[in-house]
């Protein structure tokens, strides 16, 4: 019985959107008071889309800390919505941000997670998630994080369908969490910011509790 | 060692907003005192996750002290040098000292704490007995001032 049941929970082979135009989607549904806590790869890209004051590149970072460390901005600014981008790599050092989030009842807080199943910074390895021996199946962080507590959690494969349902998405119950499955990006160079991100946090803070 | 209740009121008076915190059994006592009082209690599952929620925290204009047990400081360095030394936000926190208090503990987490509180180079100090809340207070008041991170450790017996 048990076997059936995984038999039939497996989902489909899974495709991949291109990862800038779905950060594009993501930055053309965002608010003026916004945060926006970048990681990784999203590090790498969102500075190409957006020059935001309210952006915070969270390079260099602990990894699997960035949805956490927006949580803390969410808990202390909880009229201002706070978007966390990070990896699936990220999320699997820190899974248990799911619960903490999702018990943290930050309504105005966004995880939106880019799930390419490889650790870009060090060269394209795969994550554990991503091993042969899951095949098929895969872990599915949406279901995941739903299992956690968070109130709504979404999938996303097809850039034509993350594109139109972007809007209705974000404006969910929070906290809120979007898995947007992406294609990895080769030649992967991790940015260093300027000026240093003592500096820019410091900036941070000042606009925040002026 | 200290009462909830005295804890929270010393929290409060020195402008506390959030404490972050896993506790162990010493921590513990104070959860409903802590949730009584003005301050919010935020929960963790992982003492780096408390690192890393206090920065933003601390970042939106709130003032946390993160409360975890020497354990959690062994767990949470990747988290703590990223916070303190990379964002350098003068985060304080109280960490429960395990088995400080028993002579000649096997226990290696009474070993490793303080060589590892040196090696971080952060401002500490030891609460060793019921009446050294002023001690804590004074030192919370000394890091705020300057700017500065500092660690309370708390004198415990066993786990």
């Amino acid at each position: 019985m048990s076997e059936q049941v995984r038999t039939a929970a497996r989902p489909a082979p899974q495709r991949r959107m291109p990862l800038v135009p779905a950060l594009e989607a993501l930055r053309d549904q965002r608010r003026a008071d916004e945060v926006v806590v970048t990681s990784m790869g999203s590090a790498r890209e969102w500075p190409k889309l957006s020059r935001h004051p309210l952006d915070f590149i969270y390079v260099p970072s602990a990894m699997g800390q960035a949805q956490s460390l927006a949580l803390g901005i969410a808990l202390a600014q909880p009229d201002r919505p706070v978007t966390a981008i990070s990896g699936d790599g990220s999320l699997l050092m820190n899974l248990g941000s799911l619960v903490t989030l999702a018990a943290s009842g930050a309504r105005n807080l966004t995880l939106v997670v880019l799930e390419n199943g490889i650790y870009e910074v060090t060269g394209g390895q795969r994550t554990v998630a991503s091993s042969p021996a899951l095949a098929p199946a895969r872990v599915d962080f949406a279901a995941l994080a739903l299992a956690a507590g968070i109130p709504s959690a979404r999938r996303f494969e097809e850039l034509s369908a993350w594109q139109s349902a972007a809007d209705a998405t974000l404006r969910l119950p929070g906290p809120r969490v979007i898995v947007l499955s992406v294609e990895p990006v080769a030649d992967y160079e991790l940015p260093t910011p300027k000026p240093a991100i003592s500096q820019r946090a410091a900036r941070l803070r000042t606009v925040l509790a002026p | 060692m200290f009462t909830g209740e005295d804890v929270a009121a010393t929290l409060a008076q020195l402008g506390i907003s959030h404490v972050v915190w896993l506790p162990d059994s010493a921590l513990g006592p104070w959860e409903a005192a802590l949730e009584a009082s003005p301050i919010k209690l935020v929960r963790a599952c992982r003492e780096g996750e408390a690192w890393a929620i206090a920065a933003g925290l601390y970042l939106g204009g709130a003032q946390p002290l993160v409360m975890i047990q020497n354990t959690g400081l062994f767990e949470s360095g990747d988290a703590l040098r990223n916070v303190l030394f990379d964002l350098q936000l003068p985060l304080y926190a109280v960490i429960g000292y395990r088995s400080y208090l028993v002579p000649d503990s096997p226990d290696t987490a009474k070993r490793f704490t303080e060589p590892i509180l040196h090696a971080w180079g952060l401002d500490s100090i030891l609460l060793e007995r019921p009446d050294t809340l002023p001690k804590l207070a004074a030192h919370v008041r000394a890091c705020q001032a300057a700017g500065r991170p500092g660690v309370a450790l708390l004198a415990e017996g066993k786990m």
